[in-house]
């Protein structure tokens, strides 16, 4: 059988290779386009609080939790952690805030005094803010670092290892 | 016990399967007739042992089994028995049980059907046959016994299941993938014979004759389990909608383009003997695609409704793929000097050059539908970025195709084999062209602007024009010729010329559903509102009155509906009661779409949101008109295709003989 | 090869059988007609309502909406999909049109937030233009290879019939109206 002949199976390999390659994808992943970029502003009318915007935090690094009362369980398992990140770093200049999505306010109150948060916490009405992070499912975190920029995005929960090493990272950076 | 003896069923299936594929094999070689017997023998045990691994888990889903994880994954103890039963092919393992039980299933039909039977070619074949079925259920044994094993145990045993996904606990699982498989699988007899016919080097014409009616049937169980995976999609999503070219419903529609171009170009081999190699090579990327669809389900590589993937499985159907691809493709460039054909065309305007056309615009609708399925894949490869592709984008692409199948579909059936003089053209085209725009002139002056919509409707006039004036003309001449009245003349003629009437009504079947498709797509209007009790919507000449939020339990979940009354020109048409399902397990309702279902548009009405009180809810309204017709081409589609493969010889027996008792 | 069925054979001869032959035709298509255009006349004009907040602005929303993925779906867009963020999308949508923002505009936000993965069709530039361009460009060379072959398969059909001997010839013309002679229709 001559090379030529040869060539028409061969002729698949390509398309094999490629459905190969999709084993390493996660088709449900979307990546942001806003890492390494600035931080869209925000303004929150917090829980028992004044109005907090991102632009009143100038010049602090910010680590912006979106989470919901309804998130089960990833937002339950991060709840603590972000509440022991808090009361860790605060007193050295980080901000936290956290942004309740599609969420009924009753329930974001329970939530929030469930874990016990200090931080500050409001409602999204409209997810105005969320489409504005293009957050597409909770919870996700944003770090943003002191000049605004959002350094890193996790989607999902965040584990003990992570938030560590994000929070210290835009903390120490001047 | 059950899962001991549920894994090692498969494990014997897997060994017998080994063996009747290498007796058959060495059998023909050495032409020991007994090595083929006991073959058979097999092939009928490997069925038998399947059937039982089967039984054995469905009584284990029936009895409630929990030390079984497939169990537990898909039942409840408190489900119904038919979704207990309909379980077993909820997700991965019990699907490929299904599949493979089908794949076996197959091979005995096929022993059954065509060994003793036809010229001598047809016997030297058939071993070959068998070892690439038995070959095929090898794949899906090993499957079973080293990666998903649907016997599978779980410890602790847990005290109830995690039932099925709710939206599958419908009636409408208990019929679309049993229609879908059957298709699936079918189309794996016909490659097996083209496969056959390879290694044996005996590519005749012989194999398309014994397989057509095959072929024809697992395409209508594909065409059923497409056109019924739509139907249970408008009822039940709730978005409105009836394909939503999501990868895995892509998945299932490339076969059946390369099916139907088969279907039609195999006519054409069987009378000129031409395009042997383009038939052998149709069929191979039928059955590849068919398999490329699993695996797409299967391997979770792209995201979908449908998909339910884990572990090695999608390397396995990788490799699978890879195999069928070259192992077929190797034969046929081993034996491409004996494939050509002498083939002879009289003229380019003629059935064989429509037929050519056919196959192009078909194939180039599964090679559109493939490139946009995989370019995201690729992109990402490529680029590095992700992308969609989506409904606008196959949109877009596939109607002008459609239209130019149309065309086809209107000439193809009319026009002479070999060649078409002037005098036939005119003879047979010019009417239907006529009525055809005289229709489209009328929908013009009532009101149809749409541009896309009138050349459909033209092109649909004109296919309708064709196939009337083919029956009208033909019955007239029998009733003239054989003093027959109009109605036997036209019942003699359905079941004389079988094939090509039920093709005929099959074509006219497809051009229903494509003016069902047209219309409900370019005519749909949506209205969403938030009433409060008491408040109406109107959308056209329907009003819809919000009367309050009632809520219920349902055996398995809590189901919230908002009571609505709807009326048409003022004239009540009765209640509608769009709603949610709230299942313990999962975080989102489902829902509950309610409509009126009409042959002339529906009225169908989803419940987006509400309030806890029952203050207020956000109704969506959508009028779908002529959405029905889909389904009803579906319906005609099927009843085309049993006129077509009703069995020729019983049937000249019982008229032969009333013909003589008439004597 | 000998003799070929060539098209149909004529229905009948009269002049009264030819003319019943298109009333049937006419009668056919007028009874196909009459459902159709009561259907294509009666549902109400597409896309214009009464009594509706701002009937255009609804279409207006639903056209940017459907070229948008809905991203905690599977596979709709954002029109289509009953999920909460999408209604949210849609209003935000509609805030953003009632703002004066184009539709382009709209897509370009939607786009800098979630990437070109929000957009249902691949933006027409850059590699996306394969997947745009390659199905009408297979099609254009299957065409080109099927009137090749059909042609080289006619020409292979005209050559090989044997020119015909013409004593041959004119011998089964004579046969042949002796035979229509004979048995007379």
């Amino acid at each position: 059988m001559s090379w030529k002949k040869a060539l028409i199976p061969l002729a698949c390999v390509p398309l094999i290779v490629l459905l190969a390659y999709g084993f390493r994808t996660d088709p449900k992943a979307i990546p942001s386009p806003l890492v390494e970029k600035a931080a869209p502003g925000f303004r929150i009318a917090v829980y028992d609080g004044d109005s907090l915007s991102l632009e009143g935090l100038k010049g602090k690094p910010v680590v912006l939790n979106f989470w919901a009362s309804w998130c089960y369980p990833a937002c339950y398992e991060e709840a603590p952690l972000l509440e022991a990140t808090w009361r860790k770093y605060q007193n050295q200049g980080l901000m936290m805030v956290g942004v309740d999505i599609q969420d009924k306010e009753v329930d974001g109150r329970e939530f929030i005094a469930r874990f016990n948060f200090t931080f500050p916490n409001g409602p999204d009405p409209g997810s105005k803010i969320s489409i504005d992070y293009g957050v597409y499912g909770v919870p996700e975190t944003f770090f943003i670092d002191r000049q605004g920029r959002i350094a890193y995005k996790q989607v999902g929960a965040l584990s003990p290892d992570v938030i560590e090493e994000q929070a210290r990272a835009i903390l120490e950076e001047k | 016990m059950i899962a001991t003896l549920g894994g090692f069923t498969l494990f014997l299936a897997l060994g017998v399967t080994l063996y009747a594929a290498a007796a058959s094999v060495l059998g023909a070689r050495q032409g020991r007739e007994d090595w083929l017997a006991s073959s058979r023998n097999a092939v009928l045990a490997h069925f038998c042992l399947v059937t039982l691994a089967i039984f054995l888990l469905e009584y284990a889903l029936i009895t409630s089994d929990f030390s079984l994880r497939y169990v537990v994954n898909n039942s409840t103890r408190e489900s119904l028995t038919r979704y207990k039963i309909a379980g077993l092919w909820g997700s991965l393992e019990g699907s490929i049980l299904l599949w493979e039980w089908l794949q076996s299933l197959m091979a005995v039909l096929v022993i059954a059907r065509y060994s003793d039977r036809g010229p001598s070619g047809c016997r030297q074949l058939m071993p070959y046959v068998q070892a690439v079925l038995q070959g095929i259920s090898v794949f899906f044994l090993l499957l079973m016994t080293f990666a998903v094993n649907p016997f599978a145990r779980i410890f602790p045993i847990p005290p109830d299941g995690r039932g099925l996904n709710p939206l599958l606990e419908v009636t409408d699982m208990l019929i679309h993938p049993l229609l879908l498989y059957s298709g699936y699988v079918g189309f794996s007899v016909p490659y097996a014979f083209a496969m056959a016919a390879l290694i044996t080097g005996r590519p005749t014409e012989e194999w398309l004759r014994i397989t057509r009616r095959w072929t024809v049937v697992a395409w209508l169980f594909l065409t059923g389990g497409i056109f019924y995976g739509g139907w249970w999609s408008y009822r039940t999503l709730g978005w409105g909608g009836y394909w939503a070219w999501d990868p895995v419903e892509n998945a299932s529609f490339m076969p059946w383009l390369t099916g139907t171009a088969f279907i039609h170009s195999v006519m054409i081999q069987e009378r000129k003997r031409m395009l042997r190699v383009w038939n052998l090579v149709l069929v191979t990327v039928t059955f590849s695609l068919v398999i490329f669809g699993t695996f797409l389900t299967r391997s979770g590589i792209l995201g979908s409704v449908h998909a339910f993937a884990e572990g090695p499985v999608g390397v396995m159907f990788l490799a699978f793929l890879a195999l069928v691809l070259l192992f077929s493709f190797g034969l046929v460039a081993y034996r491409s000097d004996q494939l050509k054909g002498h083939g002879e065309l009289d003229s380019i305007v003629s059935r064989e050059s429509a037929f050519l056309l056919n196959n192009l615009v078909l194939v180039g609708i599964c090679f559109t539908v493939f490139l946009g399925t995989i370019f995201p894949l690729l992109s990402e490869a490529v680029r590095g970025n992700k992308i969609s592709v989506g409904m606008p984008y196959f949109n877009k692409v596939s109607v002008p195709l459609g239209m130019a199948l149309l065309l086809l579909m209107g000439i193809g059936p009319l026009i002479a084999w070999g060649r078409a003089s002037l005098n036939n053209l005119q003879r047979n085209f010019l009417k239907p062209i006529l009525g055809a725009a005289a229709g489209t002139a009328v929908l013009y002056v009532l009101g149809m602007r749409h541009v896309e919509a009138l050349a459909a409707f033209a092109l649909c006039f004109f296919v309708i024009g064709t196939i009337i004036f083919e029956f009208v003309v033909a019955t007239r001449t029998r009733a003239g010729t054989m003093g027959e009245t109009f109605l036997t003349a036209f019942g003699t003629l359905l079941l004389k010329s079988r094939r090509r009437y039920g093709g005929l009504i099959v074509h006219l079947g497809v051009v229903i559903a494509i003016i069902g498709i047209a219309v409900s797509s370019v005519y749909k209007v949506e209205r969403e509102q938030t009433l409060r009790p008491g408040e109406s919507l109107t959308v056209g000449r329907y009003t819809v009155r919000f009367d309050g939020m009632e809520a219920g339990e349902r055996p398995t979940h809590i189901l919230v509906w908002a009571n609505l009354t709807a009326s048409q020109d003022g004239k009540p048409l009765g209640e509608l009661t769009p709603g949610q399902r709230f299942y313990p397990n999962q975080q989102s309702p489902f829902a509950s779409v309610d409509a009126r279902y009409h042959w002339s548009e529906d009225l169908y009405v989803i419940l987006s949101s509400f309030e806890r009180d029952g203050s207020s809810a956000t109704i969506k309204v959508i009028i779908n008109p002529m959405i029905s017709w889909i389904w009803i081409g579906g319906v005609v589609i099927l009843l085309g295709v049993i006129v077509a493969v009703l069995p020729e010889r019983r049937l000249a027996l019982l008229t032969s003989r009333a013909k003589a008792q008439a004597a | 090869m000998g003799l070929r069925r060539r098209g149909r054979v004529a229905p009948g001869g009269t002049a009264a059988r030819r003319r019943g032959g298109w009333a049937l035709v006419a009668l056919v298509c007028a009874g196909l007609l009459i459902p159709l255009t009561i259907l294509a006349v009666a549902p109400s004009p597409p896309r214009a309502e009464a009594g509706s907040s701002s009937p255009d602005m609804d279409e207006r929303v639903r056209d940017v909406a459907s070229e948008l993925r809905c991203v905690v779906c599977q596979n709709l867009s954002v029109a289509d999909s009953p999920s909460d963020l999408a209604k949210e999308m849609r209003n935000l949508i509609r805030e953003l049109l009632q703002q004066g923002k184009t539709p382009e505009e709209i897509k370009a936000y939607f786009v800098s937030r979630y990437g070109e993965f929000v957009l249902l069709e691949p933006p027409k530039r850059g590699f996306n233009l394969l997947v745009w361009g390659l199905p009408f460009a297979a099609l254009l060379v299957g065409a080109c290879g099927v009137y090749l072959a059909a042609k080289r398969w006619t020409q292979r059909g005209h050559q090989a019939a044997p020119p015909l001997d013409p004593a041959y010839a004119e011998r089964v013309r004579r046969e042949l109206k002796e035979r229509e002679g004979s048995s007379g229709s």
